[in-house]
């Protein structure tokens, strides 16, 4: 029963996103773009979640993913989406794998501060070297091409859509993958008991290493995305605000499921716009308030809503069939 | 030499402002065991409290030393109705709950007052000079310094002395450190916990919001810098030691004279050598300078 939920959701949601670009106006596009590009990130986020452990300092990798963009457009002009792709996610491992080699040995309010002061000295090296990034100006990212080709301008954001949703797709496997591995058990397991998880003979260092790694390719990518979607890059991608974001989506979405993030990410995006249009100075204010509501009373997220909902359609049709 | 005098000055006076910002959620964590990262909204709120009244009061033509009161009582309102709101409302309902529920809790609270401020406030910068210039200036190295900057400082060293004094030679103080080292037994042995955590919590807040009244008046009330100042204390405090009243000291002066140095010597660098220096305490010394190792519990 549930295997069969599972497959009818998956098919009606790819059908569904396949469709945003032709059945929805431009700036409905871009929004699913945006939360598509960011909704990676928030996948690496929730994979700390469900191991009980909150960073804020993702936005590092993705401040890496999109600063690989605005470089290479400036030095280089080269803005060839596809193997900026895989740059992005390489320079974002590489950080990771970096920054990792002390972040394995924190947990808690420890892991969760020194992320962040990682970032924010990202964000200060970003902000300060006004001549190399441009400081609060940014960089531009420019016009992306596909393999040296380059599509036309009234075609580009289908294009750039398109590129985004298989790498997404490309991702939920992934994350599904690592999650059904050892090392994804082994992950959700810390969040009981981690010196358990040691007398069985694993390190919880050496997973939450792995974690760390993985969780930098996918805010790497995410970065890249993002920079070619809103076509300027600043400080402000690094900023811890922009952690806290990703971890808001995660925990909006429900970060128990790999759907949640997705979900979460845009819910996320339509709340921002709509409260940022019509609250220009309280959007925060309602983020915050929502994120309350979500902690005190739905800790599972938007999706575990949904979830409920199956169940219970699910258990009348089976009462329905036996009856 | 000049340079040198230059660097302990503002460095004393930074340190001054960073200890009054951070001593707070140091005492909140100690006892609570939550890292509040709605504190830097409290102490933001303090400011804008402070020098809206400072600012009230001088609109109604009262005598411009009447703004130190006015200073105070902004602290003590935003401090009595915040702590006791956010403690009794919202944090009683997660105690317990993992480490990641309560950062995001007050995560989201922080959002919530840092828009507030612009609600009650409006976008503009308030600023109320009188407490600065009243109390005049003089010159060390050939650089003007205000006697208010001198008066901040010895603020924070009787605040802090007065904290210790409250925990380590009271009768309340004893009783909150059995809380802090055994929740259980302290209720067995009859203490009220649950009062604890509410005194603890406001007396958190109302030191934040009293760092806010009095740094108020040495800038411009902008919105956002709630967000620096959460930052900046969570520094202080992990480099001192998570819920160590010395620790907050340490910190503070640490980054103060980092900051103060970085400033005059490599203005490029002043925000990344103080997130710099936390992360090698970290890494050398994860428990900070003054904490204590917490065992490992199967």
């Amino acid at each position: 029963m549930e295997q069969r939920w599972f497959f009818l959701e998956a098919v009606v949601g790819t059908a569904l996103l396949l469709l945003v670009p032709l059945l929805f106006p431009d700036w409905m596009g871009f929004i699913v773009a945006l939360a598509l590009a960011k909704f990676l990130a928030v996948l690496g986020v929730a994979l700390f979640l469900r191991a009980g452990m909150v960073t804020f300092g993702h936005a590092m990798f993705y401040a890496v993913g999109a600063y690989t963009v605005g470089f290479s457009a400036k030095w280089f002009g080269f803005r060839d989406i596809l193997v900026l792709l895989p740059l992005g996610g390489l320079l974002g491992a590489g950080l990771a794998a970096l920054v990792g080699l002390v972040m394995a040995r924190y947990r808690e309010v420890f892991f969760a501060m020194l992320n962040l002061a990682f970032s924010m000295m990202l964000y200060g090296v970003l902000l300060k070297l006004y001549w190399l990034t441009g400081g609060t100006d940014g960089l531009g990212a420019g016009v992306p091409t596909f393999f040296g080709y380059a599509p036309p301008r009234e075609h580009l954001r289908v294009y750039q859509y398109y590129v985004i949703l298989l790498v997404a797709g490309l991702a939920i496997y992934a994350v599904y993958r690592f999650l059904s591995s050892p090392l994804g058990y082994y992950l959700k397991a810390r969040a009981d008991n981690e010196i358990r998880i040691e007398y069985s003979g694993e390190s919880v260092r050496r997973v939450i290493y792995f974690t760390y790694v993985f969780s930098g390719v996918l805010a790497g990518l995410s970065g890249v995305m993002a920079a070619f979607i809103v076509g300027h890059i600043v400080p402000e991608y690094a900023f811890w605000i922009q952690s806290g974001d990703f971890v808001f989506v995660a925990l909006l979405g429900g970060f128990t499921s790999v759907p949640g993030p997705l979900v979460g990410a845009i819910a996320f995006e339509f709340i921002r716009t709509y409260a940022s249009k019509y609250f220009p100075n309280e959007w925060q204010m309602v983020l915050g308030i929502i994120m309350l509501a979500i902690i005190l009373f739905r800790p599972e997220g938007l999706w575990s809503i949904y979830e409920g909902l199956a169940s219970r359609f699910g258990r009348s049709d089976r009462e329905a069939q036996r009856a | 030499m000049r340079l040198l005098t230059i660097i302990v000055m503002d460095g004393a006076v930074f340190a001054a402002v960073l200890f009054l910002l951070s001593v707070g959620l140091t005492l909140v964590f100690g006892v609570l065991r939550i890292l509040n990262v709605s504190h830097g909204g409290i102490y933001a709120f303090g400011a804008y409290m402070a020098t809206y009244l400072a600012l009230k009061i001088l609109g109604v033509g009262g005598n411009p030393y009447l703004t130190y009161l006015m200073l105070l009582a902004g602290a003590i309102i935003i401090g009595l109705i915040a702590g006791p709101i956010i403690e009794r409302v919202f944090l009683r309902r997660i105690y317990g709950s993992d480490q990641h529920i309560m950062l995001l809790l007050t995560f989201s609270i922080f959002l919530i007052l840092d828009d507030l401020m612009k609600l009650i406030w409006g976008t503009k910068p308030l600023f109320v000079s009188e407490p600065y210039a009243l109390l005049g200036q003089f010159t060390i190295a050939g650089i003007p310094y205000s006697w208010y900057q001198v008066a901040l400082i010895f603020v924070s060293i009787i605040f802090g002395a007065f904290l210790i004094w409250a925990v380590r030679g009271t009768r309340l103080g004893k009783i909150v450190v059995s809380v802090i080292n055994d929740r259980e037994i302290s209720q067995a042995i009859g203490i009220n916990v649950n009062r604890i955590y509410l005194v603890s919590f406001t007396a958190g807040a109302l030191s934040a919001a009293l760092g806010g009244a009095l740094i108020a008046p040495t800038i411009a009330v902008v919105p956002g810098f709630a967000v620096d100042a959460t930052v900046l204390a969570f520094a202080v405090i992990a480099i001192g030691g998570m819920g160590s009243l010395e620790g907050a000291a340490i910190g503070a002066l640490l980054v103060g004279l980092l900051r103060a140095s970085a400033v005059h010597l490599m203005p490029e660098v002043d925000l990344v050598a103080i997130y710099l220096a936390m992360i090698l305490v970290l890494v050398v010394r994860p428990e900070g300078l003054f904490g204590e190792v917490e065992l490992r519990r199967i």
